[in-house]
């Protein structure tokens, strides 16, 4: 239908369209302005799955836009990890839009059309970052992204909103700020260039402890990937409404940081150069802390969001350790954790939504016996829990086998103890939420009885479950991208 | 160097300078604003013909006064760095006089309008003169012209303190301008020349004496007065604060600007072939004010809470980066240095605007009275937004480039605590910028708020004309660096 230079622009565009239909039509229109958000999600879904075949075929379309400071251009370029990116932001769009409609109307929010709006801004950054074809591209829609989220995550507007607010803006600011754009800006420095390029561009041109200090520039500037001690933020923004947390936490802001953090270790360092100095090593057991740290932290949260939220930081250093194992097997595991996180997160936060929509319940030490009133419900925070321990049926499983795989083969004994520990703890702090609510009777009936949630909100919640089991049995488009991008990263050399 | 005259050269500096003593005498505040309406324009349309000029050919405009050859006659010499300031100092003033009237309508009294205007053009055509002259008594004049014209355009502001703030920047801009001519008559002593082409090849033989040096000390210390670098700031956030908005438009987004463009003109054109950075020891010094202007202004403006008085303390935070970038001497410094000057006009006078358009609209001062007003008065409010993200640096934002050509430039010299220091003090401007977003759209107006007047499209258009600048050539900087960067490559060949 369209080239593919045409269509990773229609891609980032598309949302943007969407955003001013949604602005033009307002509150007034307001089944319209719905109407927009979920055809301006299909269509975009569309767009990029025209893509995948390209991409998986190995052709990299690439599409050089303008001189943003002379002789550095904003480009696009499609390859394998940007396309496994770009698939889940734009195809979770569709079900956290229907989610978002249910949730939005039944909890009577305010201000929604600045909301829908903020939100197609954040996709079409998330898509300009999955697209980017250098460094400088990437960085810019990184800030963009981080700025359209903010009004989303204070968008209750009340003070404790504010300070999450500021916890958000602040320490993802400071850190792009402060130490990616240096780490970038000395690349360019050393190298003339910000262009991502399989095998890296800093091989030979950096080397020893420079090595090293240009990864902790990377790593800790990239602070939507969570690495410990940046990650504050996430916990922080957890006063927005739970569309956002899911935006945040499985469509775009956490996949964007971990994305670049693969992406920069791929295309900007080259798995060979780290392979051959030592002065990075540290990445891997920052990496494993945070794994292990995040996971005793969620176990001790009683509430449900706050222990999602630590699960998550502690899921992300997953795809963190195993890209810093630097074998190709377990970069294959990262892509695809990448993917099967999201659809796992984002059923464990639809689940957490459902309930405060239902039964306005917050707390873990609430959930007894809630199985009964909500089975759909929580039959899905069943599936995505499983995914997080990451057991068959499910997605996290097939990840968690490729980065042992990739562990195992270069003998990482520190990464492998690390996630037989994490899983240990990953289902102590899931499987007790499981158990309660399906087999503890209730304390007390509820001040007012309950059953499930609005249908839009058991659609979705459905639907992110099920992809969840999807990805297990037919995980073949994800992992043919994940493996193209593995030999793209071997083959390097 | 024999070239044709250029007429338009001396256009540039009589058009408003002949339009004042005509706003005078018509006594009329609509006819006054309609003749400096006029001549703002017709300005901006030599400057830019000037300007593409000089980008088409590249070489050096001159225009001799009477016919007289330099170095006897006074010269007028237009190079790419004075393109770049002209034009800023044009196109602000143009817009400046398209939001003046209705602003000025409010702010000052009936019957000194005309007054005004008549200032605000000596004020144009002394900065526009500074930019072209070749002369460097003749460039005191100038600089006389402007600076006595804005302490009468500080002191018509409402407030009384405006008179006080008028008072001490006369005061202190008086020293700067009195350090500059002891400095340039000690060069004369010395050459015997107030050419500034004839200096820049003789000084080279007089560089080793102590009369030099210490011509360069009075030199360099004068100007940074009229530039506000740190700690010789004192004046100007008064000066900004109590002036009539429009006032603080203009000189906040030229005034400053064409001072560092002294500063440039000595350091690299008058003292052009000696190695300035090496033979006197300048560039601690101005590392270390610029830096302490980096930190201690923006940590100022955290602090306060007149809304005007924090982009004051801002604007002295940004002077910082601009000498930062001049003190490191080389081509890519001067061009992060000199990129900034636009840039930073465009930021500042589009932030202004909107301070401005939220007096007219709900007589704000402090950033308290902000409350809700995002919501209020959102064109208005978006537009200081997006200004503001220009002041942190966000990418798409000219202060995106400004960052990226001031950080490479410390990079690729190897200065690398430099560069940690410049976005370290950029993120002390997330904080000033992003406490007063927060007020605008998160806290709830007052219960008993009043319905905002309506702004006129004349104040908004300029402002968002600047706004929209500033992130077009944010995310298309190609224009704006490669007229930096030759005219660095200029200024490093020394003439």
């Amino acid at each position: 239908m369209f080239t593919p230079e045409t269509s990773m622009l229609l891609a980032l565009l598309l949302p943007l369209v969407g955003g001013a239909f949604i602005l033009l039509l307002g509150e007034r229109n307001r089944n319209l302005r719905e109407a927009a958000t979920i055809l301006t999600s299909l269509v975009l879904f569309t767009v990029v799955v025209g893509l995948t075949t390209d991409v998986m075929s190995g052709a990299t379309p690439t599409l050089v836009m303008f001189d943003m400071v002379p002789g550095f251009a904003i480009s696009f370029t499609a390859e394998p990890l940007g396309q496994i990116f770009a698939l889940i932001a734009s195809g979770l769009w569709i079900i956290n839009s229907i989610y978002s409609i249910g949730y939005m109307r039944g909890n009577n929010e305010k201000n929604q059309t600045r909301f829908y709006l903020f939100f197609t801004i954040a996709i079409s950054s998330a898509i300009g970052i999955a697209y980017a074809g250098n460094m400088l591209t990437l960085f810019v829609f990184y800030e963009v992204l981080t700025l359209s989220t903010y009004p989303l995550v204070t968008h209750s507007g009340k003070p404790a909103a504010l300070a999450g607010g500021r916890m958000y803006l602040g320490i993802l600011m400071a850190t792009s700020i402060g130490l990616l754009f240096m780490g970038m800006m000395w690349t360019l420095s050393l190298t003339g260039t910000l262009e991502f390029t399989p095998g890296g561009i800093l091989a030979g041109k950096a080397e020893g402890p420079l090595v090293g200090v240009l990864l902790f520039l990377y790593m800790f500037g990239i602070g939507k990937a969570a690495l410990m001690p940046i990650h504050r933020w996430l916990p922080a923004a957890m006063v927005a409404p739970t569309p956002v947390s899911a935006l945040l936490h499985a469509v775009a802001v956490v996949k964007a940081g971990v994305f670049s953090v693969v992406k920069v270790i791929v295309y900007i360092f080259g798995i060979d150069l780290l392979n051959s100095e030592s002065s990075d090593n540290w990445l891997i057991y920052i990496a494993g802390y945070t794994i292990i740290a995040a996971s005793i932290i969620a176990l001790r949260q009683d509430n449900l969001k706050r222990r999602l939220a630590y699960s998550t930081v502690s899921q992300l250093s997953y795809v963190i350790l195993a890209a810093a194992i630097l074998a190709p097997i377990s970069i294959v595991g990262a892509a695809f954790h990448i993917a099967a996180h999201a659809f796992g997160k984002i059923t464990l936060f639809f689940a957490a939504g459902s309930i405060y929509t239902a039964a306005h319940k917050t707390e873990v030490s609430q959930l007894d016996g809630i199985g009964r009133r909500m089975p759909f419900t929580m039959a899905a925070f069943t599936i995505g829990a499983i995914s997080m321990i990451g057991l068959p049926p499910t997605a996290g499983f097939i990840s968690k086998w490729y980065i042992l795989s990739g562990a195992l083969e270069t003998g990482q004994m520190f990464a492998i103890g690390v996630i037989i520990i994490s899983t240990l703890l990953n289902a102590a702090y899931f499987l007790p939420i499981v158990y309660a609510a399906f087999f503890k009777p209730e304390v007390s009936p509820p001040k007012h009885p309950h059953g499930e949630a609005p249908l839009a909100i058991v659609i979705a919640i459905s639907l992110t479950a099920i992809g969840t089991m999807a990805l297990f049995f037919f995980p073949d488009i994800p992992l043919g991208l994940a493996q193209t991008l593995a030999q793209t990263a071997a083959g390097g050399n | 160097m024999t070239a044709e005259p250029n007429i338009f050269l001396i256009l540039l500096v009589i058009i408003p300078l002949m339009a004042a003593p005509i706003c005078v005498l018509t006594r009329n505040a609509n006819v006054a604003w309609s003749i400096s309406m006029a001549v703002a324009w017709a300005v901006l349309g030599i400057a830019i013909k000037l300007v593409m000029e000089l980008s088409a050919h590249d070489k050096v405009l001159y225009y001799r006064i009477g016919g007289w050859d330099a170095p006897w006659g006074i010269e007028y010499a237009l190079d790419k760095v004075g393109g770049l300031v002209i034009l800023v100092v044009a196109s602000i003033g143009a817009l400046t006089l398209t939001y003046a009237k209705r602003s000025v309508e409010k702010e000052i009294t009936s019957e000194r309008i005309y007054l005004f205007y008549a200032m605000l053009m000596l004020c144009i055509s002394g900065l526009l003169g500074i930019a072209i002259t070749g002369d460097a008594f003749n460039l005191f004049v100038f600089m006389e012209i402007s600076s006595l014209s804005s302490y009468v355009l500080i002191s018509l502001g409402k407030d009384k303190r405006a008179l006080t703030s008028a008072f001490n920047y006369l005061i202190m801009g008086t020293i700067g301008a009195t350090f500059y001519i002891i400095g340039v008559g000690m060069m004369y002593m010395m050459t015997g020349t107030l050419n500034i082409a004839d200096l820049s090849s003789i000084l080279p033989a007089v560089a080793d004496t102590r009369t030099i040096l210490v011509a360069l000390a009075f030199l360099t210390v004068g100007i940074s007065l009229k530039l506000a670098l740190f700690p010789l700031h004192m004046w100007l956030p008064g000066a900004y604060a109590f002036a009539p908005s429009v006032v603080t438009i203009f000189l906040a987004a030229t005034a400053t600007k064409v001072s560092l463009y002294v500063l440039i003109r000595i350091f690299f054109t008058m003292f052009g072939r000696i190695d300035v950075f090496e033979t006197f020891p300048l560039q601690p010094v101005l590392f270390g004010m610029a830096l302490a202007a980096m930190f201690i202004a923006s940590l100022a403006a955290i602090w306060q809470q007149n809304i005007k008085r924090m982009l004051a303390y801002s604007s002295i935070a940004q002077v910082g980066y601009m000498v930062l970038g001049i003190a490191i001497a080389t081509e890519a410094g001067l061009t992060g240095g000199i990129i900034h000057i636009f840039n930073h006009a465009l930021i500042k006078g589009s932030m202004f605007m909107a301070v401005g358009a939220m007096a007219f609209g709900l007589g704000v001062t402090t950033i308290n009275d902000m409350a809700g007003i995002g919501r209020r008065m959102p064109l208005v409010m978006a537009a200081f937004v997006v200004g503001g993200l220009g002041l942190i640096g966000i990418p798409l934002t000219v202060g995106f480039v400004s960052k990226w050509a001031l950080v490479s430039a410390a990079l690729d010299a190897e200065m690398w605590p430099l560069a940690a220091l410049i976005l370290l003090s950029s993120l002390l401007a997330v904080i000033y910028v992003w406490r007063v977003v927060e007020v605008a759209y998160m806290r709830p107006s007052p219960e008993n708020a009043k319905q905002p007047v309506q702004v006129p499209f004349s104040m908004l258009a300029p402002m968002w004309v600047l706004a929209l600048a500033s992130v077009w050539f944010g995310a298309n900087a190609t224009f704006t660096m490669d007229l930096a960067h030759s005219a660095a490559g200029h200024l490093m060949e020394g003439f």
